[in-house]
């Protein structure tokens, strides 16, 4: 056995890491040395794979550094510049590069054969394997990449003005399922026929055109609040794209990380799809927002900073319920800095209730919480604080709306089912919202209707420098 | 490809989805966005393929077009796995920054 045949234990190596690192990822207290394990394993696959190239007789390096470089840099930039309001849609691009990367991995193993006529294919079992593990590389890659792209402009839309998302649509008719099921069929056949004319340009083409628009039409009709649900499942089959892509090239590493990456991105998906009440076929295949846009016919007066300034002032508890309207305003600091004038002057306990899905990811709030130091044993799981609010003066309801609407627990429209944050039962409640407008899911709230809810409409950091205003001048 | 390396492939591939399932049991929400981030930057595992398919000669207008295909490869899988454990990194650092404040 020579030297080089023993190069396959390097990605032994890093297969190993890659799963400590999964599984240090799932724990809050070794997540970090989680991600770096993860990291190293790919530090040790690409050195691998060069070191490979080095010793089969030499590598051309122009496009392998370039590449490298170009990429690392690229990505480096994107990671460091966003802002943490951006992050769930950042996470969506970066899952459609690694979706497009296998499936033009597999494209260019294809290409091959067709730009170099005196390249003989393999043949039987061989050539089966290939253009089997080729297409259906293609389908996941490319649907991945299209659905990654379509997800991050659902997950953007209403940022610049809440009433602009709603022109997005978060339903579909349900013929489109029928479609899905073609197109799969479709692309299934288009396999089938590209192993019999491996070199016919034309079925490469169709493959690749029939997988984004199954992409597109996948996310197309789901509603915004599960949006992040299916991130999850396109992150799980963009590792089933990478694990296909190993049986193309035969590297055991691709595959044993793929499929790592789709199985457990799977899991995760059913995790969070259970933090919402809902299950995966649901989301796939039942539109979450309703099929129109619920007309407001109520009023409700807003009420202003100094008026709410009165009402905190003897409040002996006050929970704060952030949602996605702080993370655009970014006002967490202003938060931050009301949370601390209630504290010092009135001696108030303040709290805050995360939502599960608040945000536009799991752990969205967290973030931006923990970005203005708010102390982590004040963020409360909305499991936990639900039972608080009846004793509690005051709720703060931060650019919030179907995460606490009352709607979901009368089970029946597009919220029913979902859990909800109890800020209804607080003995006064205020919110900051920009509008009486509906939110994600396209649901009046009754919440704010009621004699004990004051509005105070206005952007959430503008609101915010008010109140802490107000509260100063008293 | 012969019958005995593709059976050793779908076992690895098989083996693995098992462990997969397994690896992840109960997650904190606070936890899933990184987690879901740091999968993604795993799966740029492709640039291990991309990297066989560029090691080709560059011969500037002329270099073959799979070539070049598979060097976009490297640079999309580089974007997924560098930006990937940065931005992981990145809101692991914040959650971890908090856990420090309660210890004091």
């Amino acid at each position: 056995m020579e030297f080089g045949e023993w190069i396959s234990i390097g990605y032994l190596i890093s297969a190993c890491l890659f799963i400590l690192g999964l599984k240090k990822l799932g724990h809050p207290r070794t997540a970090p040395s989680g991600n770096k394990l993860g990291s190293m394993g790919m530090l040790v696959a690409v050195l691998t794979t060069v070191t490979d190239m080095y010793l089969e007789g030499g590598a051309e390096w122009t496009l392998i550094i370039s590449g490298i470089l170009v990429g690392s840099t690229i990505g480096y930039i994107m990671a460091v510049k966003v802002e943490m309001t951006g992050m769930p849609e950042l996470v969506a691009l970066f899952n459609g590069f690694g979706g497009a990367a296998s499936a033009l991995v597999a494209l260019s193993e294809s290409w091959k054969y067709i730009e170099n006529p005196e390249l003989s294919l393999p043949t039987g079992l061989g050539l089966e394997v290939l253009m089997i593990a080729a297409g259906l590389s293609a389908l996941v890659g490319w649907m991945t990449l299209t659905g990654s792209i379509l997800a991050m402009y659902k997950l953007k839309g209403g940022v610049e003005i809440f009433g602009k998302w709603f022109r997005t649509p978060t339903w579909g008719p349900s013929y489109l399922n029928y479609i899905k099921i073609l197109l799969i069929g479709l692309v299934i056949v288009l396999i089938y026929l590209s192993i019999s004319d491996p070199r016919n340009e034309d079925i490469l083409y169709s493959i690749i055109a029939v997988s984004s628009i199954l992409g597109i039409i996948l996310v197309l009709p789901i509603g915004g609040a599960d949006m992040p649900v299916v991130v999850s499942l396109l992150n799980s089959l963009s590792g089933i794209a990478a694990a296909f892509t190993g049986f193309i090239i035969g590297n055991s590493v691709l595959i044993v990380a793929g499929s790592l990456v789709g199985a457990s991105g799977l899991i995760l998906t059913f995790i969070m799809c259970k933090a919402m009440n809902r299950t995966l076929p649901d989301v796939l295949f039942k539109s979450f927002g309703g099929s129109e846009k619920v007309s407001l016919t109520r009023t409700k007066v807003g009420s202003d900073a100094e008026e709410v300034a009165m009402m905190v002032d003897g409040a002996q508890k006050v929970i704060i319920v952030p949602g996605y309207g702080m993370a655009v305003s970014q006002c967490q600091h202003q938060v931050k800095e009301f949370a601390d004038l209630l504290q010092d002057r009135f001696d108030t306990e303040v709290k805050y209730a995360i939502h599960p899905v608040a945000g536009r990811m799991p752990g969205h709030m967290n973030v931006l919480l923990a970005e203005a130091n708010i102390p982590y044993d004040q963020l409360i799981d909305m499991e936990d604080i639900n039972s608080e609010f009846p004793e509690c003066d005051m709720a703060v309801v931060i650019g919030a709306n179907d995460t606490c609407n009352p709607a979901a627990r009368t089970g029946e429209g597009p919220l029913a089912g979902m859990p909800i944050i109890d800020a209804d039962k607080a003995r006064t409640v205020v919110i900051i919202k920009r509008s009486l407008s509906v939110g994600y899911a396209g649901v009046d709230n009754d919440l704010f209707y009621e004699d004990k809810t004051m509005m105070l409409f206005g952007d959430g950091k503008k609101m915010m420098n008010e109140l802490n205003a107000a509260i100063k001048e008293l | 490809m012969t019958p005995e390396l593709l059976i050793g492939s779908v076992t690895l591939f098989v083996l693995s989805i098992f462990l997969g399932f397994e690896l992840i049991t109960k997650v904190p929400s606070m936890l899933h966005t990184p987690l879901m981030s740091g999968a993604n930057a795993i799966s740029g595992i492709s640039v291990v393929g991309a990297l066989y398919g560029a090691n080709v000669a560059f011969e500037g207008g002329s270099t073959s077009l799979s070539g070049l295909l598979a060097f976009l490869a490297i640079v999309l899988a580089m974007i997924n796995v560098i930006g990937g454990f940065a931005v992981t990194n990145r809101m692991l650092n914040m959650i971890a920054g908090k856990n420090k404040k309660k210890e004091d």
